[in-house]
């Protein structure tokens, strides 16, 4: 079992390498074409094309990228003639200090809300909340994004609109700066892991177990925080990891909002200006982290809950 | 999922659907969710005789100029009215979607149902791909796609098509699976009917249900899409009235213009939270939850 879901995410990786690179290998022009842009033919063509190595056959540069990308080594930029590693690096934190921020408010808050809301189902305090989730889910990040930064930064002049701090910055400059990005994409989050505990704890307390300790008369927080939380919140995990990898185009939108100098923003840079291999880069290292959250969604649910446990065990 | 009776089949049909628009219409969520849809699809059918204004008429004399009894929403960074502009942006929006989401469901529904019901290896090789697939960002590769190709409804509507179809197939062949399994299915299997007919009379309807509450979903998420892209300049291109690029051009005058965003903003968010509002209702009529799924 532990095994198997580790070998099929590393097929699911490799599947996305050979897509990224499928993909861009059939999009008309490559690199060079890019870099050069009009004086794109004949000799220089030619040359800028054995440069890069990009005469060779699409299977050899693939080995090629591909060995490279797992040494974390993704070539040099179309353009600028950096490594892409260097580039990325500082980007990469930069995504993931926003993710991490979001997700430290966001899961407390969305664990608490969703359970309460379960348990107070169609009352005034769950119409509330699950209504505002509905608005907070739907809306899409620029718009929410743009509100925010009108009431908080426009008119009351509270948290900075927009981020100025560079890429290589140390993270505590980020701050206030990172505020309302962590806001926004906190309030997407939120909605969405709210939702879905909410009705796992709905399901969980009408579940026959919990109706006899109810007719057994064990006190009702205790069948909550012993009985039904542990159950509710289990098959969580797994929609928490998958939200994750929704949000993932969020954050671009987020990043290109508030100029923050994240991974996303670069993204978008790469594809206006054609860098292919800056996208295929960043495609990869995106698709491996969804990869790797949803992987380690399966294994925390397997090793907290007793039965997968035990079978995981036996099966490796 | 109640099974759907033999016979008479059309007038039982039309009964059903009839008894699931009763069912959403009594909820206040599908009531108001139903309510919002249909006044945006009348008024994106009906905006072109009804606007004020040219909305690509440019007045210098007439730049971010606030709501006045003229202009009842105040003008833009050049001059044009914004309510006018309001009025038509979601043409684009709603053709595209429209369009796209019908297909989407169509074609990863049928091919979810037909890998839900073969199985076998071609199926496990197929969700390895739609894996694949989903572990990369919506908006990467809709942009390389629409980078590459353009940004004509001819292009987005196939990209946006064939992104979205593809959860739907993982979606159909879990509703499937699901189907399959019941007691329902195997009595009418005992009963002697045939491969197809157990197809048809069993599995399609009840499916059909699920992929009814998706495909609301979808049209939301691709709502979002659409509107996002245009908001980065990759989606409709000027001087085309489209809310989520109306809002890229007057936020940079928000500060002391901020009707230019709250048009745009309160109207595409009108029509997002209805269609949500109605998929809630619908899936909660069906008796579909569909808080447990992830927005893949």
């Amino acid at each position: 079992m532990l095994m198997r879901r580790l070998f099929l995410g590393a097929i699911t990786v490799w599947i996305v390498s050979i897509i990224i690179f499928a993909g861009v290998e059939v999009l008309p022009g490559d690199a060079c074409t890019a870099f050069l842009e009009r004086e794109a033919q004949g000799k220089l063509l030619e040359n800028c094309r054995e440069a890069q190595g990009l005469n060779r056959s699409a299977a050899e540069r693939y080995f090629d990228w591909a060995s490279g990308a797992v040494r974390g080594d993704f070539g040099v930029s179309a353009n600028g003639q950096k490594s892409i590693s260097e580039l990325v690096g500082n980007r990469l934190r930069n995504s993931l200090l926003l993710a991490v921020c979001a997700l430290a408010i966001g899961v407390p808050l969305a664990i608490f809300l969703g359970v309460v809301t379960g348990l107070r189902r169609e009352k005034p305090v769950d119409l509330v909340f699950s209504s505002t989730a509905v608005f907070a889910m739907t809306i899409p990040e620029f718009v929410s994004a743009t509100v925010l930064i009108l009431v908080f930064s426009v008119w009351l002049g509270w948290l900075p609109g927009i981020v100025l701090t560079s890429a290589g910055a140390p993270i505590s400059e980020f701050f206030p700066e990172i505020v309302l990005p962590v806001i926004v994409l906190g309030m997407v989050m939120t909605a969405h892991i709210l939702r879905m505990v909410r009705s796992s704890v709905i399901e969980v307390m009408a579940g026959e177990y919990v109706q006899m300790a109810i007719l057994k008369g064990v006190p009702y927080w205790h069948i909550v925080f012993r009985h039904a939380l542990p159950n509710a919140l289990l098959p969580a995990i797994n929609v928490v990891a998958l939200t994750i990898a929704w949000l993932l185009g969020g954050v671009v939108v987020i990043e290109v909002v508030f100029n923050y100098p994240g991974l996303g923003r670069m993204m978008i840079d790469a594809i206006s200006d054609r860098d292919l291999p800056v996208v295929q880069a960043i495609a990869l290292i995106v698709a491996t982290v969804y990869v790797g959250v949803n992987l380690t969604a399966d294994l925390m649910t397997m090793f907290l809950n007793p039965r997968l446990r035990t079978h995981a065990l036996r099966g490796s | 999922m109640t099974e759907v009776a033999a016979t008479p089949a059309e007038n039982t049909r039309l009964q059903r659907t009839l008894g699931i628009l009763r069912d959403v219409m009594v909820r206040p969520s599908g009531a108001i969710g139903l309510t919002l849809v249909t006044f945006h699809v009348i008024l994106a059918v009906i905006s072109p005789w009804i606007v004020p204004y040219d909305y690509k008429a440019m007045n210098s004399l007439l730049m971010l100029n606030g709501p006045s009894g003229a202009h009842w929403l105040g003008t833009d960074h050049l001059g044009r009215d914004v309510l006018t502009r309001v009025l038509l942006g979601g043409r684009e929006a709603l053709l595209v979607t429209g369009v796209a989401t019908p297909i989407a469901v169509i074609w990863g529904g049928l091919l979810g149902i037909f890998f839900g019901l073969v199985g076998g290896r071609l199926d496990e090789v197929l969700m390895r791909v739609v894996d694949a697939f989903l572990s990369l960002p919506w908006i990467l590769k809709m942009l390389v796609l629409i980078v590459t190709f353009g940004t004509g409804i001819e292009v987005l509507i196939p990209t946006l098509a064939f992104f979205y179809g593809i959860p739907v197939i993982r979606i159909a062949r879990a509703a499937t699976h699901d189907v399959v399994a019941r007691d329902f299915v195997s009595a009418a299997r005992a009963r002697g009917h045939g491969r197809i007919t157990v197809i048809r009379r069993e599995l399609l309807p009840n499916v059909l249900d699920t992929l009814m509450v998706e495909g609301a979903m979808r049209w939301s998420w691709m709502l979002l899409a659409f509107s996002s892209l245009s908001f980065l300049g990759f989606g409709v291109s000027p001087p085309t009235p489209d809310w989520g690029l109306m809002i890229a051009d007057a936020r940079g005058f928000m500060s002391f213009a901020p009707w230019g965003v709250l048009g745009p903003v309160i109207a595409l968010s009108s029509l997002i939270i209805g269609i949500n509002l109605t998929a809630d209702a619908l899936a909660k009529a069906l008796g579909i939850d569909r808080a447990q799924k992830a927005p893949v």
